[in-house]
């Protein structure tokens, strides 16, 4: 087996190229381009409003590009959807909605179950596995407002768990969860690599980088660096990504929404 | 005649009713409970286009205009919030406020030219249903609004059958909707181009108190009774059918609107939902916050026989000696006491009051939890004065498995004031 973290000539799981993204005309994030090696364990970090949700956002085509494009397998997006699973941010969906957390998990199916289908019993059983799998599986009737955050974020898993993709995008999936939480899903996510599994993370814990990920992508309205964690989180790189305000991009950004609303 | 008309206006109340109920539920769901009620305004200009294109109070080309002006106020409301960053409620307000305002003004300005009135529009009048008949080859086949509702109804049952699961992610998580190729943003669209058409079609049949009503609080009420989606919808629709009965006898007895007499049952069925839903509802809550203080004052006088006993077994406290220990007003301690009682916890005799063995081994057990948390506080820090209170509070609440951490975490002989920590029963 060839070593992950250096690949050869394998078809990349994702190719950002030139990829930048505004909001209200105001860039957040500028010229990403980058190649994402397959069945890597990947870390998403930098400061707040670095960009980091907006990245997997943008490769998720949830948020419009301003310019440049995401491939996926070689493939566009489009055709590409089925591959990815998704774990949002806990805060982005509203707890009391009354679903419980068999029916959250089998959303993530909805995509293999088709418009205007009902979800099979494979489908169902395949939700009752993921719950299991991420040691919810005595929560499957509870209501979802009833669980604890930890609880919650482990639900969310599982849903992306059914979803049986190739490639996992995470949305800070270690916010407010307990330790416990935190190595339980940190299992999964080793698991689901040596599946072969390509998974990303938006991170916040520097301390946890180097054990988590063997891969990270270091952000600050650009790419500070990406590759290898052994090669590129480095203090030289951390004091670029967090030492600072990046002056000279805000300030452009800055100019060009003002620009555009022709202060 | 009489009960045929009676029928025929419950049938079109229950239609109207259940339609918005159902397309309502969702709209709650997803906080925006007044879109129903914008929309329901924001459609006059299309309807007053179409009547003025059409010459005629044709059915379909009403239809057409409020369902394209509703998708105009939808796009615009988004498009004021997303691209031009006014406030969502904000751009609401002002989208349908302008609209509705444009609709007067194009109905009144050509009012005299086209069969068609402020009155007919805005304040259908569900009193009139029986005598609006649709004659269909020459043969009255019953009141045309009960047609119209019974399609709308029929169409929105089909629209959130078919679309359950999209309508849900979608509502739930519209961004794991589009993660999962489900397109949130049509079904948004869908749902409020069927809210556009619910709002046309009751309209001009039942008036506006009723939709605007109907939009929000059957399946508000409804919410209040179950965690299960497809439940409160059930719910929500039963709810908006059984105000439409109601309100129809109450009006009857009262001589008043009937529209106003079912939009007040739907009020009173969310007041009882309120007071009565089993797990959010206030008598729910009241009845279990007295539950816990009887619980709370036994626990004291079980705690106060056997510090009692502690000291001398043959002690018998009196009966106002337990009421005060309860530390709570008298109803509820005399309450607690009568239930000690009555549960064999507690014996008395012509001396006084002790604890019978079941109660004993409660209140050691009470007694344990007590200390263990006293112990467990000045492991702390906490000075040895200041941990009896907490301790006071947590010993109720304390179950075996935290008392078994508990007992794992402190040394289990002492208290901190030197007093011996009963022995734990399992």
């Amino acid at each position: 087996m060839s070593d992950p973290v250096h690949p050869t000539e394998a078809v990349p799981p994702i190719q950002i190229h030139d990829m930048t993204i505004a909001y209200h005309k105001k860039p957040v994030l500028w010229d990403v381009d980058l190649d994402v090696p397959e069945g890597v364990l990947v870390g998403i970090i930098g400061p707040n409003g670095a960009g980091k949700s907006t990245m997997i956002k943008a490769v998720m085509d949830l948020i419009p590009k301003a310019s440049g494009w995401v491939k996926i397998y070689d493939r566009p997006y489009d055709q590409m959807r089925s591959a990815i699973g998704y774990v949002p941010q806990r805060e982005s969906v509203d707890w009391d909605f009354p679903v419980n957390a068999l029916d959250v998990v089998l959303m993530g199916r909805y995509g293999h179950v088709g418009w205007l289908r009902r979800p099979s019993s494979e489908d169902r059983r395949i939700a009752a596995e993921s719950l299991e799998k991420v040691g919810m599986a005595e929560f499957a009737q509870r209501q979802i407002s009833q669980l604890s955050g930890g609880q919650q974020q482990r639900v969310f898993l599982a849903r992306a768990l059914a979803q049986d993709a190739r490639i996992y995008m995470m949305d800070e999936p270690f916010a407010g969860v307990d330790a416990a939480t935190e190595r339980a899903i940190i299992d999964i996510l080793i698991e689901l690599r040596s599946q072969g599994k390509t998974i990303l993370v938006v991170h916040h814990d520097l301390q946890t980088v180097t054990a988590y990920f063997d891969w990270v992508i270091m952000l600050n309205m650009r790419v500070v660096a990406a590759g290898p964690t052994n090669e590129v989180f480095t203090d030289e790189n951390l004091q670029k990504t967090y030492g600072g305000r990046l002056t000279v991009l805000s300030q452009a950004a800055q100019a060009m929404a003002d620009h555009r609303r022709g202060n | 005649m009489e009960l045929d008309s009676a029928f025929w206006i419950i049938l079109t109340g229950s239609l109207a009713s259940a339609s918005c109920a159902l397309l309502g539920t969702f709209l709650v769901l997803r906080k925006m409970s007044l879109l129903g009620d914008a929309l329901s305004h924001a459609v006059l200009p299309g309807i007053a286009i179409a009547f003025l294109l059409s010459d005629s109070r044709a059915i379909i080309p009403m239809f057409v205009g409020a369902a394209l002006c509703g998708l105009l106020t939808t796009l615009l409301i988004e498009a004021f919030h997303r691209k031009w960053n006014v406030q969502e409620d904000a751009s609401i307000g002002i989208v349908f406020t302008a609209l509705f305002a444009l609709g007067v003004v194009l109905v009144t300005a050509y009012a005299g030219q086209v069969d068609l009135d402020q009155e007919c529009v805005l304040y259908g009048e569900i009193a009139y249903t029986p005598w609006d008949t649709l004659i269909w080859n020459g043969v009255d086949v019953g009141p045309r609004p009960v047609w119209i509702l019974g399609v709308v109804f029929i169409l929105n049952i089909l629209f959130v059958c078919t679309l359950y699961k999209e309508l849900k992610i979608a509502s739930f998580d519209s961004a794991m909707a589009m993660a999962v190729g489900v397109n949130a943003t049509l079904i948004h669209y869908l749902l409020m181009g069927m809210v556009s058409l619910t709002t046309v079609a009751a309209f001009e049949s039942v008036g506006a108190i009723l939709v605007v009503a109907m939009f929000i609080v059957p399946g508000a009420s409804a919410y209040l009774w179950s965690d299960r989606l497809v439940t409160i919808l059930c719910l929500a629709v039963l709810f908006g059918v059984l105000s439409a009965w109601v309100g129809y006898w109450i009006a009857g007895i009262w001589d008043s609107s009937i529209a106003g007499a079912i939009v007040t049952v739907a009020g009173a069925i969310f007041l009882l939902s309120l007071l009565f839903s089993p797990n959010q509802g206030v008598i729910a809550r009241l009845w279990q916050r007295a539950a816990l203080s009887v619980q709370v004052a036994q626990d004291h006088m079980l705690l106060a026989l056997v510090r009692r006993f502690e000291v001398d077994e043959t002690h018998r406290s009196s009966r106002e000696e337990l009421l005060q220990a309860a530390s709570v007003s008298h109803l509820v301690s005399r309450l607690a006491l009568r239930s000690l009682e009555k549960s064999r916890l507690v014996v008395h005799d012509s001396q006084g009051w002790a604890l019978a063995a079941g109660g004993k081994q409660e209140a050691l057990r009470l007694l344990r939890n007590h200390r263990l948390w006293e112990t467990y506080l000045s492991g702390l820090g906490l000075p040895e004065n200041r941990v009896h209170g907490p301790a006071d509070a947590v010993e109720h609440f304390i179950g075996r498995q935290l008392a078994a951490e508990l007992g794992a975490e402190v040394d289990q002989s002492m208290d901190p004031q030197g007093k011996r920590i009963p022995l734990s029963d399992d």
